[in-house]
C-alpha cells in the first residue's frame, strides 16, 4: 500500500481525538461559572492580583516577565551542572554559548539543539528542559487564548498568571501524564539510574545511556517542543521504541494545535469559522504528504547501479517505525514547529525536503501549539485585505474594520519571518561561518544552512543534522532568531487583536466577505500559498530542487 | 511578586508531582522496560538491551544494521549523508561486495543503509535471510536449522495486526547460541 493512504487515515484520526481534546483545553482555562475552584487556590498561592485581567500590553508584560523567570534560572542551572545533582554519568561543564543557545531554544518552545543530550547534559539539565517544555507550550496556548479573546471584542484579554497556571495544571500535566504512562508500558525507559554497562555477546563493552524519558517524551511531542532526550531524536530506540510509541509520538504532535482551532471558534461563536480554519490547514498538510510519501518512496538514486533489492529510502529511517513513518513524521513535525524527528531528514531524498521546508516557511498549517493559530490569523488578516481590495470595499474581520494601522503592523509580522531566515541563510551561506559546516556538499550543503535558519525562525527544532552548528557563531545567530522569531510574531498580532477589540462592531451586511464559506477558504488557501511562494520559490530552487536535478537517473 | 510565586507553583507540579509520580508508575508497571529492557545472557549477566543493536562482527553471528557510530550507546547518530553523497554510495558497495551481491542475488536494502540512530535492533527478514550462507559456514549448520531459528523470532511490524516481518538481531544470535556454540 502507499503509505499515503495510512497517512491520511491518521491525519482523519488525529483530527477526531483534536475534538474532545479542545472541549477539554476550553475547560482547563474558561471555567464555566467565570472562577473555578482552582482560581480559589491560585489566589491563595499567587496572591489575588494574580486573578485579574487587562490589557493586551499588560498580558504582553507578564509573559515575557515569566519568560524571563524561565531563562535565568535555566542559564543557572545548566552552567553549574558540574556541581548540582541528579548526574550519574558525571556530564562536565557547558561552553557559554551553547548555555544561551539551549536555554533560549527551550524557553522558546524551538528545542533546536546543538548538542547530544546523552552526552552533555545532566538529568537535572533534562529536568529543567523538560520543565521549559511544560512552560513554553502553555505560554503559547496562553497568548493563543488572549488574542482570540481579544477577537471576540473584548478589551479585557485575560491574566497571564491565572491562564498560564490552569493550561499547566490543569491541561498540560494531566494530558501528559496519559501519554507518558503510554510510553513507559510500550517500552520506553523512566528511571534516574545511570549508562547500562554491558559485555556484548562478543565480549565488546557498551554502554547503553538511558534516563527518566518517557516523562521527557510525553510533553516534547503534546507541546510541540520536540527535543530529544538523545541526540538523534525519536529515532533512537529508547525514545522510539515500537510502533506503539511510534503511533503515540504521531498523534501527540498535532492534537494541540488542531484543538485550538476549535477553542477559537468557540471562544469567537463561530464554529462554522473554525471549520473553515481548519480545513485549510488540513489542505496543506495533507498537500505536504502528497509531495512527502511521493519523494521517500522512490528509490535511493544512490543505488541505482549496485545489487542494492529495490526498496523506499531507508537511510536514517529505523525498520520497526515501518515505511509511512518517515515522510509522514516530516510533515507533521514541521507543519506544527514541534521539531521531533522519526527519520533523519539530512537522508531524505532531495524533494521530500520540500514538504519540511514549506511546514517551517508557512509555520501556520496548525502551526505551534498557540502561535501557530496565530500565524495563521496574520495570514488571514492579509488575505481579507486584498480581497477587501478586489471588490473595493473597506476589509472587515469578525465585524470589526481592518484599517491601516492593522494591515501596517500585519505587513510588519509577515516579512520578519521571512527575513530572519534569508538574511541569516545569506550571511552563513556566503562566508566561512556556514560553508565551513555543512556536511553534504553541493546543494544539499545550501539546504543544510537554509533548513537551520528556518527551524531557528519558525521555532520548530529539526535539522539537518551532521551540519557543524555547534560553533559559537552558529549558537549565538540561532539563538538570536530564535528570539525575534518567537516574540515578535507573538506581540505584534496581540497588537493587532487589541486594535480591532476597541472598534465599533460593524453590522454585516450582503457586501461583507463571510468568513465561515468555502470563499473565505480558497482566498485564505491561495494567499498563503502565493505568499509562500514568492517568498521562498527561488531558495528552494537553489537547494533541493537543484539537488534533485542533479541525481542521474 | 506573582510571576514568581507563578514559576514555583509551576516548579511544584511538573518538578514535584508530575516526575516523581511517573517514576513510581514506571517501577511498578514496568520495571524491566523502564531500566532499558535490558536482557541478560545464559549466565544471567546482562548482554545488551533488546531495544539497542550492538555489534557483531564474527560470521557466526547474525549481523545488524550498518551504525554510523559503531553501535555507541552512549552517542547514537545517523550518518546523515544525502542520497547524492557519493559515499552513500561507496558504503553501500563495499558492503555489497562483502557479500558477493549480484544482480541476480541483490542485497538487502536494510544491510547497506545506516539507520537514523545507528542503533536499530532489527533486520528484515529478507536480510537474515541473506545472511544463512555465512553463518551456516561458521558454524556448521544446515540452513533449515537457521531457518527455523529466524522463524522463532521473526514478528510482523504490527504484530497481531501483521505487516513486514522483522528480526531483533540480538535475540536471534542469542537463540542461535542456544542450538549451536
Amino acid at each position: 500500500m502507499h503509505p499515503f493512504i495510512p497517512s491520511l487515515a491518521f491525519i482523519v484520526i488525529a483530527l477526531g481525538v483534536s475534538w474532545p481534546l479542545s472541549r477539554w483545553l476550553f475547560r482547563a482555562v474558561v471555567p464555566p461559572a467565570g472562577i473555578g475552584r482552582f482560581d480559589k487556590v491560585l489566589a491563595t498561592l499567587l496572591g489575588k492580583s494574580a486573578l485579574t485581567s487587562g490589557s493586551w500590553k499588560r498580558y504582553f508584560i507578564q509573559l515575557v516577565g515569566f519568560n524571563a523567570v524561565m531563562f535565568a534560572v535555566t542559564w543557572a542551572i545548566m552552567s553549574n551542572q558540574q556541581h548540582l545533582p541528579l548526574n550519574p554519568d558525571g556530564q562536565g561543564p557547558v561552553d557559554t554559548s551553547l548555555v544561551f543557545n539551549t536555554t533560549v531554544s527551550f524557553v522558546t518552545n524551538t528545542n533546536l539543539q546543538h548538542y547530544s543530550g546523552e552526552s552533555t547534559y545532566s538529568y537535572l539539565t533534562q529536568l529543567t528542559l523538560m520543565f521549559l517544555q511544560f512552560t513554553s507550550a502553555a505560554t503559547g496556548i496562553a497568548a493563543f487564548f488572549a488574542l482570540a479573546r481579544g477577537l471576540a471584542g473584548k478589551k479585557d484579554m485575560g491574566g497571564f498568571p491565572r491562564d498560564l497556571a490552569r493550561i499547566v495544571v490543569l491541561f498540560l500535566i494531566p494530558l501528559a501524564a496519559i501519554f507518558s504512562a503510554g510510553y513507559i508500558l510500550s517500552g520506553i525507559p523512566m528511571t534516574l539510574e545511570g549508562a547500562a554497562s554491558v559485555t556484548t555477546l562478543e565480549g565488546l563493552t557498551q554502554t547503553i545511556a538511558r534516563g527518566p524519558v518517557s516523562a521527557f517524551l510525553a510533553i516534547k511531542q503534546l507541546g510541540t517542543n520536540g527535543g530529544g532526550f538523545f541526540g538523534p531524536n525519536s529515532t533512537h530506540p529508547l525514545e522510539g521504541a515500537g510502533i506503539i510509541s511510534n503511533f503515540l509520538s504521531l498523534l501527540a504532535i498535532p492534537i494541540i494545535p488542531m484543538a485550538c482551532v476549535w477553542v477559537f471558534g468557540r471562544i469567537v461563536g463561530r464554529p462554522k469559522h473554525a471549520l473553515v480554519i481548519a480545513a485549510v490547514m488540513s489542505a496543506f498538510i495533507v498537500l505536504k504528504i502528497a509531495v512527502a510519501t511521493t519523494g521517500e518512496t522512490s528509490p535511493t538514486a544512490a543505488f541505482a547501479n549496485l545489487p542494492v533489492a529495490e526498496s523506499p529510502n531507508l537511510e536514517g529511517k529505523e525498520l520497526r517505525f515501518g515505511a509511512t513513518t518517515g515522510p509522514l513524521w516530516s510533515v507533521l513535525t514541521t507543519s506544527t514547529s514541534n521539531g521531533s524527528v522519526g527519520a533523519m531528514h539530512n537522508s531524505l531524498n532531495p524533494l521530500t525536503l520540500l514538504a519540511p521546508f514549506s511546514g517551517m516557511w508557512l509555520n501556520s498549517t496548525f502551526g505551534g501549539v498557540g502561535v501557530g493559530f496565530i500565524n495563521f490569523f496574520l495570514f488571514m488578516i492579509i488575505a481579507i485585505f486584498i480581497a477587501g481590495l478586489m471588490v473595493g470595499r473597506t476589509p472587515e474581520y469578525l465585524g470589526k474594520k481592518i484599517e491601516a494601522r492593522e494591515m501596517a503592523l500585519a505587513a510588519a509580522a509577515f516579512i520578519i519571518h521571512p527575513l530572519l531566515i534569508l538574511g541569516g541563510t545569506a550571511l552563513f551561506a556566503a562566508t566561512s561561518m556556514g560553508a565551513d559546516t555543512v556536511a553534504n556538499a553541493g546543494p544539499r550543503g545550501f539546504s543544510e544552512i537554509l533548513y537551520e535558519f528556518s527551524s531557528a525562525a519558525a521555532n520548530n527544532g529539526s535539522g539537518l543534522e551532521g551540519l557543524g552548528d555547534g560553533t559559537t557563531a552558529w549558537n549565538i545567530a540561532t539563538g538570536i532568531v530564535m528570539l525575534l522569531g518567537r516574540y515578535l510574531p507573538i506581540v505584534i498580532p496581540l497588537a493587532i487583536a487589541g486594535s480591532l477589540a476597541l472598534k465599533p462592531q460593524v453590522a454585516e451586511s450582503s457586501g461583507t466577505l463571510r468568513t465561515d464559506t468555502a470563499t473565505f477558504g480558497l482566498v485564505t488557501f491561495a494567499v498563503i500559498l502565493f505568499l509562500g511562494a514568492l517568498t521562498f520559490l527561488p531558495v528552494a530552487l537553489l537547494g533541493p530542487i537543484l539537488e534533485h536535478l542533479m541525481v542521474p537517473i | 511578586m506573582s510571576i514568581i510565586r507563578l514559576f514555583f507553583l509551576c516548579v511544584l507540579a511538573i518538578g514535584f508531582l508530575y516526575f516523581p509520580a511517573l517514576l513510581v508508575f514506571a517501577k511498578i508497571a514496568a520495571p524491566e522496560k523502564s531500566l532499558g529492557s535490558i536482557v541478560n545472557g545464559p549466565d544471567g549477566k546482562p548482554v545488551g538491551s533488546r531495544l539497542v543493536a550492538q555489534a557483531f562482527i564474527s560470521p557466526g553471528y547474525f549481523h545488524p544494521r550498518p551504525s554510523a557510530v559503531d553501535y555507541n550507546g552512549q552517542g547514537a547518530a545517523g550518518s546523515n549523508l544525502s542520497p547524492t553523497n557519493p559515499a552513500l554510495a561507496e558504503r553501500a558497495a563495499a558492503i555489497a561486495k562483502s557479500y558477493d551481491a549480484s544482480a541476480g542475488n541483490p542485497i538487502s536494502a536494510d544491510l547497506v543503509t545506516a539507520s537514523g540512530s545507528g542503533l536499530d535492533p532489527d533486520i528484515t527478514l529478507a536480510a537474515a535471510l541473506y545472511q544463512i550462507p555465512r553463518v551456516g559456514n561458521a558454524r556448521g549448520i544446515t540452513s533449515e536449522q537457521l531457518r527455523s531459528v529466524i522463524d522463532t523470532v521473526k514478528r510482523p511490524l504490527m504484530g497481531k495486526l501483521g505487516g513486514p516481518e522483522l528480526v531483533n538481531v540480538l535475540e536471534l544470535n542469542l537463540a542461535l547460541d542456544r542450538i549451536s556454540r
